[in-house]
């Protein structure tokens, strides 16, 4: 098996398991129960996300999924935060 | 020196994560770096962040060493647990712990750590007290918890931000 | 050096590295399914934010490297971002979820600090 094959075949496995790890976070976030567990399984979602755009990257050998990746960590990283903040304040705290 | 440079760490890391950021560096990359390096903490001036005064070095790369070892462990301990790998019952549990340290960069740094090591949960750290509350994923001795959080990490940190 | 001419041995190391971490990643993902309450579901995503991040950007790298023909290290500061974001998110979410279950008096709510 040449270099190429094992690298297109891996990396795709690899991707392969990102998304179902995201699906099974899609999950969570649909199933609920509390508010909590849909936003951590919005924060799993967006982080095994990223990793998924990292491995495609790799894959087709472009570099421009790196910047990719990084904005989805960035507005992923604000999303948690502001709706972690928006459990705290918006419907407990008055 | 403290007029032109008031963040001599903060410039040295923008100008890398430019350098990084960019590719091969040319000289056109290097001076863009320099630019950013310099005249960012210029502007962050106004923010007025505190300087960061590492004491021991030494003991920062030896602490370094021992998240590693202990980010790897933790993960195969966790991912054991997750996929039912482990015989015998298993208890979680919060753990509440009395810190010492007060300096707000190494608190910052003890929440990576604890972050970074899966099976421990930083839930609340009241500054009055100082009590921290750790959730623990494999609560089987608090006490144990206690000792390793405050000898393993705790007085290393104390130490470089003494 | 292109794909084609890269030594079978090394791309296996590759897609080992990456294999791992996704592997990491998915038993984290599992972990939202098979933990039975929040506090301990909270544990489970750092996985793949630790560990597995750093295989798969550790195999980025070197992939990247080997293509390049020179050391490039780009990939790491996504990893020196999401190690300092992840704390940031994880407990802000648990602090917000301690509050609302202690606030409704719930079984289960961790104790006052």
């Amino acid at each position: 098996m040449s270099a190429a094959a094992i690298l297109d075949w891996g990396l795709g496995l690899a991707q392969a398991m990102l998304v179902l790890a995201m699906a099974i976070a899609a999950w969570r976030m649909l199933r609920g129960p509390r508010a909590q567990d849909r936003i951590l399984g919005l924060d799993t979602l967006y982080l095994n996300g990223m990793l998924a755009i990292v491995v495609h990257g790799m894959r087709t050998g472009s570099g421009l999924y790196f910047e990719a990746a990084f904005i989805v960590g960035m507005l992923g990283f604000t999303a948690s935060v502001a709706l972690a903040k928006f459990l705290m304040q918006g419907e407990v705290i008055q | 020196m403290s007029r032109v440079l008031p963040h001599p760490w903060l410039s040295a890391a923008l100008a890398l994560t430019w350098l990084l950021l960019n590719g091969p560096p040319g000289p056109g990359s290097l001076l863009l770096a320099l630019a950013v390096g310099l005249a960012v903490p210029a502007v962050m001036r106004a923010l007025r962040p505190r300087p960061v005064r590492v004491r021991a070095p030494g003991a920062l790369v030896r602490l370094t060493a021992v998240v590693i070892v202990d980010m790897v462990r933790s993960n195969i301990d966790v991912a054991r647990i997750i996929l039912g790998l482990r015989p015998g019952g298993r208890r979680t549990g919060f753990v509440a712990i009395p810190l010492d340290l007060r300096e707000p960069f190494g608190l910052a740094l003890l929440s990576i750590i604890l972050t970074a090591t899966p099976g421990t949960l930083w839930v609340q750290y009241d500054s009055d007290t100082g009590r921290l509350l750790l959730h623990v994923l494999d609560y089987t001795d608090g006490e144990a918890w206690i000792r390793r959080v405050k000898d393993r990490y705790e007085r290393p940190l104390m130490e470089i931000f003494a | 050096m292109t794909a084609a001419q890269m030594p079978a041995w090394v791309a296996c190391l590759v897609v080992a590295l990456a294999l791992a971490g996704a592997g990491f990643a998915l038993t984290g993902a599992l972990g939202l399914i098979r933990l039975k309450t929040f506090y301990e579901r909270v544990h489970a995503p750092t996985l793949g934010a630790t560990l597995g991040m750093a295989l798969i950007l550790a195999s980025s790298m070197l992939l990247l490297s080997l293509t390049e023909g020179r050391l490039v290290l780009r990939d790491g500061l996504i990893g020196l971002f999401l190690t300092a974001t992840t704390p940031v998110t994880l407990l802000l979410l648990t602090r917000a979820a301690a509050h609302r279950d202690r606030h409704e008096g719930r079984p289960g709510a961790p104790p006052k600090a």
